[in-house]
């Protein structure tokens, strides 16, 4: 995936416009090695925020939140047995599920890159 | 003397800096027709040598197995204990009932625990074990939990012969976890395969069974565990660790998750607890096991070192979405058991469990003979039967206290379709004289 082709979350999800769903490079960075993922069942309905899959890293047990409210049509179960794909392709093979988007106007809500990016930057101050 | 810390001037002191008059000034919260007006009527105060007088007289009217031979089970076990496991556990390096909370300094606790997960996988065929739960209850109810966080389903199929008091943990703990308890009927002492086929679902979580069941029976457990997996449910078994040195190992009969009470592994009655729950399972629900558990590894000078791993997945980490609300261990009583296992090794505790099923037999025999008694269900046992008694099995029990013998378990308690029904126990500690003394005082009931 193109990185401006892309929606955000503020809790650093991404979504296609395909509603395929991952983690930013920036997340999988502040994670660390990520591995495991508890991945969701396709079928399964989520609410916008509501818990899709955990990821485990070294550091921390982590809830990836669904950016949009919606369904899981498709999951990444290449995940399952190499789970480190989200560190090393975070917004390619690295991507957690697809979902059939239920409310297209969400997806529009979100970040645009240049709005995360400098979202992002305000997390971290530069001195 | 006075060995109350602080004393009256420093309790003056402390409640003048909170700006109050009384002790009692401290709690205005609580409602007034709650608090005890009168004070608490207590004895005089006692010496040291007249209380210990005192305490110990009270005592002696506990009547335990060490003076009375003892024929009861039904979860909890008179088994014998090498005094070399009180020696060791009492060493001022372990003796703590406490989990390691500073854990990688203690590596000597760290390696202990890991012996002990390292002996309960070899024994019940599991590729992990945890560090232990609370009991046999908890860690039966931690399964189910277990079963329905990785299937996603939210219904139990618990068998009517699994450990009633078990089956209550389990129902408490299903309230919070929102999760659906249904219960298999038996028939003849054991699981009814047929109740199980119409009550599981594409909804079911696991089937829970116990092996032997309540009844001292032994379940038909290829089966059953061929029944839930058809339907895409886990197979979760209640075990006996005692009586793995003679039967299936769980693995070989499918079990996902096995748990168990571990009592009988090295630890006394203690009047019913502190006990050792036993909790194992395979490798594929290693991030979805509740509890502590310790690893082995290597430190940066490549030496072997121990860990408490994945505490990720830990309330103290993960608060409200950890995977259970264990962040302890027995840790005593699992030592107790690493002890124990280790003395008896593989040979010992298979002898063990041989004459327990040796003793059983010959009880079970006995009383198969005596007039008005019988022996209501066929199928094998192991240490436990249940036996049909010609008078209800209080009236029984009563007798035979009078004759220092602990009867067996009144089963009308938990099962009022079992009027006249005793549940019995046989272990090592019941020597054939035991066994004679018991059956001849049934006679004369």
């Amino acid at each position: 995936m193109k990185p401006e082709e892309l929606k955000y979350t503020k809790e650093h999800e991404w979504i296609a416009p395909d509603g395929t769903v991952g983690i930013s490079d920036y997340a999988q960075k502040e994670l660390g090695d990520v591995v495991f993922a508890e991945l969701p069942k396709a079928g399964k309905v989520v609410e916008a925020g509501q818990e899709l899959c955990v990821l485990e890293s070294v550091k921390a047990v982590s809830s990836v939140n669904s950016p949009v409210s919606g369904k899981v049509a498709e999951v990444n179960s290449a995940l399952s047995a190499n789970p480190e794909l989200v560190n090393q392709d975070p917004l390619g093979k690295g991507w957690i599920a697809k979902l059939e988007i239920k409310d297209i106007l969400q997806v529009s809500k979100l970040f645009d890159l240049a709005s995360y990016r400098k979202y992002i930057d305000e997390l971290h101050p530069k001195h | 003397m006075n060995y109350i810390p602080n004393t009256d001037s420093d309790r003056k002191i402390m409640l003048e800096a909170c700006g109050f008059d009384s002790l009692q000034a401290l709690f205005p919260d609580i409602p007034k027709d709650l608090k005890n007006k009168c004070g608490l009527s207590l004895p005089k105060e006692l010496g040291e040598m007249d209380l210990s007088r005192e305490l110990k007289a009270l005592s002696r009217k506990n009547k335990d197995v060490s003076q009375k031979i003892c024929f009861l089970g039904a979860g909890a076990y008179n088994h014998f204990i090498p005094s070399v496991v009180k020696h060791i556990i009492s060493r001022s390096e372990f003796y703590t009932a406490y989990t390691p909370y500073q854990p990688e300094i203690s590596q000597g606790i760290l390696q202990a625990i890991y012996e002990y997960q390292t002996m309960i996988c070899r024994l019940t065929g599991m590729n992990a074990a945890n560090a232990s739960m609370y009991d046999g209850a908890t860690a039966m109810a931690e399964a189910a939990l277990l079963c329905a966080s990785y299937t996603k389903r939210k219904e139990i199929l618990v068998s009517g012969t699994v450990n009633p008091l078990y089956r209550q943990v389990l129902s408490t703990y299903a309230v919070g976890a929102e999760l659906i308890l249904k219960e298999a009927a038996f028939k003849d002492g054991i699981t009814h395969l047929e109740s199980v086929k119409k009550s599981i679902s594409g909804n079911t979580a696991c089937v829970i069974i116990q092996q032997p069941n309540f009844f001292g029976c032994l379940e038909k457990v290829f089966d059953l565990a061929q029944t839930a997996h058809e339907n895409g449910a886990l197979f979760a078994a209640s075990v006996d660790p005692i009586s793995l040195a003679v039967l299936n190992s769980p693995s070989e009969y499918g079990a996902d998750v096995v748990v168990g009470e571990g009592q009988s592994l090295g630890n006394p009655l203690n009047f019913g607890g502190p006990y050792l729950g036993i909790f194992a399972s395979k490798k594929q629900f290693l991030r979805y096991m509740p509890g502590r558990l310790v690893g082995k590894t290597r430190d940066s000078n490549g030496k072997p070192g121990y860990v408490l791993t994945l505490q990720t997945r830990e309330q103290h980490i993960r608060r409200g979405k950890a995977t259970s609300n264990i962040c302890t261990n027995e840790a005593l009583c699992a030592l107790a058991a690493c002890v124990y296992m280790t003395v008896m090794g593989g040979k010992g505790l298979r002898s063990v469990a041989q004459t327990c099923t040796k003793n059983a037999a010959s009880l079970k025999d006995k009383i198969s003979k005596i007039k008005g008694f019988s022996i209501p269900f066929n199928a094998p046992c192991f240490k436990e039967f249940v036996i049909k008694t010609p008078r209800p099995a209080e009236e029984i029990n009563k007798k035979l206290s009078g004759q220092g013998i602990i009867g067996g378990l009144d089963l009308e308690k938990f099962y009022p379709g079992l009027k006249n029904h005793m549940l019995l126990c046989a272990t090592e500690m019941n020597s054939p004289g035991d066994i004679e003394k018991f059956a001849a005082a049934l006679r004369n009931v």
